[in-house]
């Protein structure tokens, strides 16, 4: 196993009276794939966007527990949350480039933030990053034109470049293939595949096949507690709890 | 409707189809009225002005001399005080209001927006000789005391600000008319920042944005056609606005650079001149000012509209 990156110690999420996440505590390995399964409602979305703090936006969700970025206590005192989500990128569901941008400031559009932009070094992240999710030769002679007129598929892979493209350490995928077609799904196993040589990947996903496809570990969410969490190859081959193996084999869920 | 014609259940269908059939013609008549009477209007202002029209030509958008006596009339410093005194009104309003509107809907606690919102629109129902009345026995004389002065003192080395401080002047149009549209923009544009998708700010906030990086990267610009719709819906408030700037303007027909010098606008003379518009070609003159009054604030609502449409409708809005 290797370092671990982020460390869960018993994480409770509440929205409102709503008890979302129980009490959770797990590991994700530094350089890896973690999926994150489960049924609809269990809660993995938001444990999900706990870890690089998007809860800070809802004024009625409550988190406690420790959430540990290598050391850091991502909800400690005196952290800025900002930092940590510089640290966190995150990839979301629908595709959402910036509209009013073209492909190539969407790319920099984070990098921007962070630094003073040097043109000669915006074109070369611009170039690495595109590169990196395989989009730089299908759009490298229309940069300046509008993000939206690429294909979802395409549009992901732009939100995953501008995302890298802020050097994060963990890159969270809240089911960043479920709005794609077949093939468009397929670049971005392929792509989350390659991309775990240089981050942490913690992927939320629907789809078991892609969760065994992908990932290294796997964890099991049910009804917001965390039922079983392991290498993928044994929780999709021998779980230990039933709960796990009537998921993965399809009686609910 | 033909769906209407076949869904009717036999029996009293008869009923029912006249019903709908008079329900229909009269909503018509209705709908058309509203068209029949702009155009009407167009047309009788066009006739009404005719005189005017063949005796002056475009010359009438050019010259500056207005003598009802020797009958001459020229529209250019009504024109030129209607057009300057709304541009700087609304290029003052327009950052006060797109401030005061992503204050309410992004800065502020939700039940504070939902508050300060209706308030906001309540102050464009405030009747304008109202403003007016302030603008006149309280802002003038404040204008003429404590800012012309100053201005005058440290700015006077601009044409902008030169001559005596008199109160009554563009500047207090400008200010008046400001005050006016600020109500105006500020809730059509928190409309429009309210239609921003959550997905947008949230990809922006995951990039590592802080909450201004996030309002100038994801929210102002996804509204960015929006917003230019709601300030040009203000320019046309601005350039018809009468009875406070009226009041507050000085009305003297005379193009000077200076802010500080009395000026007219086109509303304005008609409000002021049309009682006294015995003769003619002085009422046809008036005529063809409110016809090119008329035909501006059309133009500017027209592409003031479309903007905001292209942003409120539906999909992919601010790819526009």
């Amino acid at each position: 196993m290797n370092n671990i990156k982020v460390h869960l110690d018993n994480l409770n999420i509440h929205f409102g009276k709503t008890h979302a996440v129980k009490d959770i505590s797990m590991d994700f390995p530094e350089n890896s794939v973690t999926a994150i399964i489960g049924p609809s409602g269990c809660g993995k979305s938001t444990m999900l966007r706990s870890l690089n703090r998007m809860h800070d936006l809802v004024p009625s969700a409550r988190v406690s527990g420790k959430v540990l970025l290598d050391s850091d206590d991502v909800y400690g005192r005196g952290i800025d949350p900002v930092a940590i989500r510089r640290r966190v990128g995150m990839v979301f569901q629908k595709p959402n480039p910036f509209p009013a941008m073209s492909i190539y400031d969407n790319v920099v559009a984070g990098y921007k933030l962070n630094s003073r932009m040097v043109r000669s070094e915006a074109d070369e992240i611009v170039e690495s990053c595109l590169k990196r999710v395989a989009l730089w030769d299908e759009v490298k002679d229309r940069l300046k034109a509008n993000a939206m007129t690429l294909s979802g598929g395409q549009q992901q892979r732009l939100c995953i470049a501008r995302t890298i493209a802020v050097k994060p350490e963990v890159i969270l995928m809240d089911e960043p293939a479920s709005a794609l077609d077949p093939i468009s799904t397929l670049k971005i196993e392929e792509l989350i595949e390659e991309l775990k040589e240089r981050y942490t990947i913690i992927i939320v996903t629907h789809n078991m096949q892609q969760a065994a496809r992908v990932s290294d570990y796997t964890a099991f969410l049910y009804m917001g507690d965390l039922i079983e969490c392991g290498e993928t190859k044994k929780i999709f081959t021998t779980p230990e709890q039933k709960q796990t193996e009537d998921y993965i084999t399809g009686r609910f869920g | 409707m033909p769906a209407t014609q076949t869904t009717a259940p036999p029996g009293p269908a008869d009923k029912r189809i006249s019903g709908d059939l008079i329900f229909r013609l009269v909503t018509t008549v209705f709908a058309f009225s509203i068209l029949i009477i702009l155009a009407l209007m167009l047309a009788e202002m066009t006739s009404e002005s005719l005189p005017a029209i063949r005796q002056f030509g475009r010359k009438f958008l050019t010259s500056s001399e207005w003598d009802a006596v020797q009958g001459n009339f020229g529209a250019l410093p009504y024109l030129y005080g209607s057009v300057i005194s709304s541009v700087l009104a609304l290029a003052l309003a327009t950052p006060l209001s797109i401030g005061a509107a992503i204050f309410i809907t992004e800065i502020c606690p939700k039940k504070v927006g939902t508050w300060i919102a209706p308030l906001v629109e309540l102050l464009a129902a405030i009747p304008s000789v109202i403003y007016g009345l302030w603008g006149v026995l309280v802002m003038a004389p404040w204008l003429q005391s404590t800012v012309q002065p100053f201005l005058i003192e440290h700015f006077g080395f601009l044409p902008f600000f030169q001559g005596a401080p008199y109160g009554v002047s563009m500047l207090a149009a400008v200010f008046i008319l400001m005050i006016m549209v600020v109500p105006i923009i500020t809730s059509i544009t928190r409309e429009v920042l309210l239609t921003v998708p959550l997905s947008q700010k949230e990809a922006a906030i995951a990039l590592g944005a802080t909450h201004w990086e996030t309002i100038r990267m994801a929210v102002l610009p996804y509204g960015r056609s929006g917003i230019l719709g709601a300030a040009i819906l203000g320019l046309g408030r601005a350039v018809g606005e009468t009875m406070a700037v009226t009041m507050v303007i000085g009305n003297s027909p005379q193009i000077s650079l200076s802010l500080m010098s009395p000026a007219y606008t086109m509303p304005s003379v008609i409000a002021n001149e049309f009682a006294e518009a015995t003769s003619k070609l002085h009422s046809a003159a008036l005529m063809e000012i409110g016809l090119i009054l008329l035909l501006v604030t059309l133009v500017i609502n027209a592409l003031a509209r479309l903007l905001i449409w292209s942003v409120t409708r539906s999909a992919g809005g601010g790819a526009a």
